[in-house]
């Protein structure tokens, strides 16, 4: 019996342009493993992870409907503290994007914001951080340098550990190594493998090949529904539904 | 064929030289009378110029008290000007959400920038001086001067305000930050060099501004420097403006100077911007 | 436990504050305009009731005798804002297009923060130059009784109003797209022929605004014309009084305000022109903004 770190049930969001991106999407996200997001573009895999933080609500959407549980909580309940909930779920982008501080300053900023003023409890959440997304060799010399100096593939991994500097419960990430090189791309699927032990993981792959390698579990979206679910890779080996297939296989993109 | 092509050719080159000349007449003037004041003016600017009263009804000595009131001017509209605009900027860029109020605000902001200078003497005076019973004093002044500054400011603001990456909003408010954290920590230190030269540039032209003090708050002459934000004050360009048309056998060269001084007062206020800026923009991480 | 929650409702507390603070500071600008509004209603509209209207509207100026005629300082403001325009017009859209169209770019870069450097002269500077060089000049030259006459005031103006409408001018030509230039030149045209049956057109309401701006900055300058236009308020018919002094709405205000009697006559349709004014520059800069506005949105229609 899987444990549940996140329950989705009936999920469907609408944009104010009137683009339905999410349609009755119910789904289950396991504690402690790499549950993957794939499909081609514009399917609403964003859209959801977008919803898993609440960052979503500085999109122009217009309705949510469904529920969206997290330990057995409505994160979706206006009530909510989203700002509690951001510091449980973290999110990595695409697009690496290092705030215009220091490597250090990048990895603090969220601690620093929650009111967190040790210096030593900040130095060790930074060094946390880095150890787990496999930087702390490259940048323990230079913390003070500023950030934008790192290469792509360095950048992207410091916002991996600034997220895991604030030690949240998941963690999603957006096609986190589709600018980077396939050296950079092993270094982060590496961490991805030792973070999963202790944190829930939402992996958006960049490609089928990713998806196939990473995945625990794996959910096939399509044009805002979710088309097929499956555990570990039997949704690249076996699919059952002939759209995923195609799509696994590369018949369209 | 061949004879309009040459025509062709002959009227492009008329026309370029035509508006070439126009270019030109344009900018020799500028150039000239710039370096017209600054021959004329620099011999009579000496320390005791610069830091001396005015004696023999201002026909010598210094203009020491234009100086300071100019200065105190200037330092009184930022002391208002600078932290409502910065303020309504942020709002404008970071809060305002595209509705009939955000147009009624940009409408009132491009409403502001055009009001006469003059008209803004009239406002100040009947609200600051008679209204509010401020008198004839640096704190009306300021405060009409600051109302005149505050749509360049805003927009100058909000425009380095926009100019800052939405990404880095994105990811400060994904790792927990509310939106003033944002602001605070991420687009403001991102957008200060933009917002400085706009200050700057707003407070440029209070500085060298006469009608909307003629009436709030510039004394014709004193006889010692004002002693509170309640006192009238002596100002550069009414000063110059005060020995340039009101005062009979005016020697040529106080006038030139004070010119002078106004002008670097002012075009410094402007280079100052201009190096922030293009600083900043050297600087720049993104 | 309790002491956190306490944090956490100050640190809640301060961003309300925070946020309505700057919201409230976002609404300034509509508090101020209204202010303005208010107060020159205030203080001006008694002038209908003092005066009557067939004075007001007269074209006799004399505020000791109680004649508050306000056409000739309505004609005086006209022909100096006209005057101006016929110098910055010209000036200013072919720099603007010299600058965008025709300079090299090492050129450019020089042209522009001179022409800038004479947009941030104060205005009591330029009124000085034409007192002490200008006028004397003018006097001289075209043989006149006095050079301080609306001539001296229109191209001092006319320079005012130059920077104004190159920078923005400039813009416009600059934002017309490269393709329409080389699409005109791949049909034979030559950057001459481009420059005006291309590319101005083009630019056409963005040069329009800028010469609506230009006015709005003419008609609402000061000190300059106070100093140089002779202070004559003397009705201005023909384009021949450019050759003598008048005297701007402007100019009136500024140099009478300072000896009225507040809350007399004279008080009350000083801010009567004011309010003038400030509908003038309304009327102006709002249907400059129009412009800019419609021509964005025709923009965006056509590249959507
Ligand atoms: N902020 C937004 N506003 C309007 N429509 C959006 C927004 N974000 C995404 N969409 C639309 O929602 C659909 C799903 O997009 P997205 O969630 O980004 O899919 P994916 O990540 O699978 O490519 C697309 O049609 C996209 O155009
Ligand atoms: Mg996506």
């Amino acid at each position: 019996m899987v444990e549940n770190k996140i329950v989705i049930e009936d999920l469907s969001l609408s944009y104010t342009d009137g683009t339905e991106s999410l349609h009755e999407i119910s789904l289950n996200i396991p504690v402690n493993a790499i549950s993957v997001l794939f499909g081609p573009a514009g399917g609403g895999k964003s859209s959801l992870l977008r919803c898993l933080n609440r960052l979503n609500d500085l999109a122009d959407v217009r309705t949510v409907a469904g529920r969206i549980l997290l330990d057995g909580v409505d994160i979706l309940d206006p009530a909510t503290d989203v700002i509690a909930l951001r510091r449980r779920v973290g999110m990595v982008f695409a697009r690496p994007v290092v705030l215009p501080l220091s490597i250090r300053g990048n990895l603090t900023y969220g601690l620093e914001l929650a009111g967190e003023k040790r210096r030593s409890r900040l130095d060790e959440a930074a060094e946390r951080g880095l150890k787990l997304a496999a930087l702390w060799d490259e940048v323990k010399e230079r913390l003070d340098d500023p950030a934008i100096a790192l290469s792509g593939g360095q950048q992207q991994r410091l916002c991996l550990a600034r997220v895991l500097a604030q030690q949240p419960e998941v963690i999603l990430l957006d096609e986190p190594t589709s600018g980077l090189d396939p050296i950079s791309t092993s270094k982060v699927e590496g961490a991805l493998q030792e973070l999963k032990r202790e944190y829930t993981i939402v992996l958006v792959p960049h490609s089928v090949q990713q998806a196939a390698r990473t995945a625990d579990y794996a959910a096939f979206f399509l044009q805002g529904g979710l088309i097929e679910y499956g555990v570990d890779k039997e949704l690249f080996t076996h699919p059952k539904k002939q759209r995923t297939e195609d799509y696994v296989e590369g018949r369209f993109g | 064929m061949k004879k309009t092509f040459l025509n062709r050719d002959l009227i492009q080159r008329l026309g370029f030289s035509m508006i070439s000349l126009v270019a030109l007449f344009t900018v020799v003037p500028i150039v000239g009378v710039m370096i017209y004041i600054i021959l004329q003016g620099a011999p009579a600017i000496s320390w005791e110029f610069l830091t001396a009263m005015p004696r023999d009804g201002m026909r010598a000595g210094g203009i020491w008290p234009a100086i300071v009131g100019t200065f105190y001017l200037t330092v009184g509209t930022a002391v208002f000007s600078v932290p409502l605009g910065i303020a309504a900027a942020i709002y404008l860029s970071e809060y305002a959400s595209e509705n009939w109020l955000t147009r009624t605000i940009r409408i009132a902001i491009i409403s502001l920038a055009g009001i006469p200078s003059v008209v803004y003497g009239l406002f100040g005076l009947g609200l600051f001086v008679l209204f509010l019973q401020f008198g004839t004093s640096i704190l009306a002044a300021s405060l009409t001067l600051s109302i005149m500054t505050l749509p360049v400011i805003i927009s100058a603001s909000e425009e380095a305000l926009r100019s800052v990456p939405q990404a880095f909003r994105t990811v400060s408010i994904s790792l927990g930050g509310t939106r003033w954290q944002t602001i605070r920590r991420i687009v403001l230190p991102q957008a200060l060099p933009g917002i400085i030269t706009g200050v700057i540039l707003g407070l440029e032209r209070a500085a060298g501004e006469t009608a909307p003090i003629l009436f709030t708050g510039a004394a014709f002459f004193l006889p010692r420097l004002p002693g509170s934000p309640l006192d009238a004050t002596m100002a550069l360009p009414y000063h110059l403006f005060v020995i340039s048309t009101q005062v009979p056998e005016m020697p040529f060269q106080i006038q030139y100077g004070t010119a002078l001084v106004l002008i670097i007062f002012v075009l410094g206020m402007n280079l100052v911007a201009t190096v922030i800026r293009s600083r900043a923009r050297a600087k720049r991480q993104w | 436990m309790l002491a956190r929650e306490h944090m956490e409702k100050s640190k809640n507390f301060r961003e309300y504050a925070i946020t309505r603070l700057i919201r409230v500071s976002g609404y300034s600008a509509i508090v101020f305009v209204a202010l303005i509004f208010f107060f020159l209603l205030r203080e001006g509209i008694p002038a209908l009731a003092e005066v009557d209207l067939g004075t007001l509207f007269s074209t006799r100026w004399y505020p000791i005798e109680g004649l508050y005629g306000i056409l000739p300082l309505i004609t005086g403001s006209l022909i100096v804002t006209v005057g101006a325009m016929l110098v910055a017009v010209p000036f200013g859209i072919g720099t603007a297009v010299f600058m965008s169209e025709i300079a090299p770019r090492w050129l450019r870069e020089v042209l522009k923060p001179l022409v800038e450097l004479l947009g941030g002269l104060p205005s009591v500077v330029l009124g000085f130059l034409g007192i002490l060089l200008l006028s004397p000049y003018l006097r001289v030259l075209l043989d006149l009784p006095t050079g301080l006459t609306a001539l001296a005031g229109a191209i001092l103006l006319g320079g005012i109003a130059v920077p104004t409408i190159v920078s923005i001018a400039e813009d416009a030509l600059d934002a017309v797209p490269t393709s329409y230039r080389e699409g005109a030149w791949a049909l034979g045209a030559t950057r001459w022929q481009t420059i005006w049956r291309v590319t101005l057109p083009a630019a056409r309401s963005g040069i329009l605004t800028a010469v609506m701006l230009g006015i709005g900055r003419t008609i609402g300058e000061t000190m300059t014309v106070m100093m140089v236009t002779g202070n004559a308020p003397v009705l201005a018919v023909h384009l021949n009084s450019l050759f003598s002094p008048v005297r701007t709405m402007t100019a009136t205000i500024a140099a009478e305000m300072g000896e009225v009697a507040s809350g007399s006559n004279h008080y009350h349709v000083l801010f009567f022109i004011g309010m003038v004014l400030f509908l003038i520059s309304l009327a102006v800069n709002l249907s400059a903004a129009a412009i800019v506005f419609r021509s964005k949105k025709r923009a965006e229609r056509v590249l959507s």
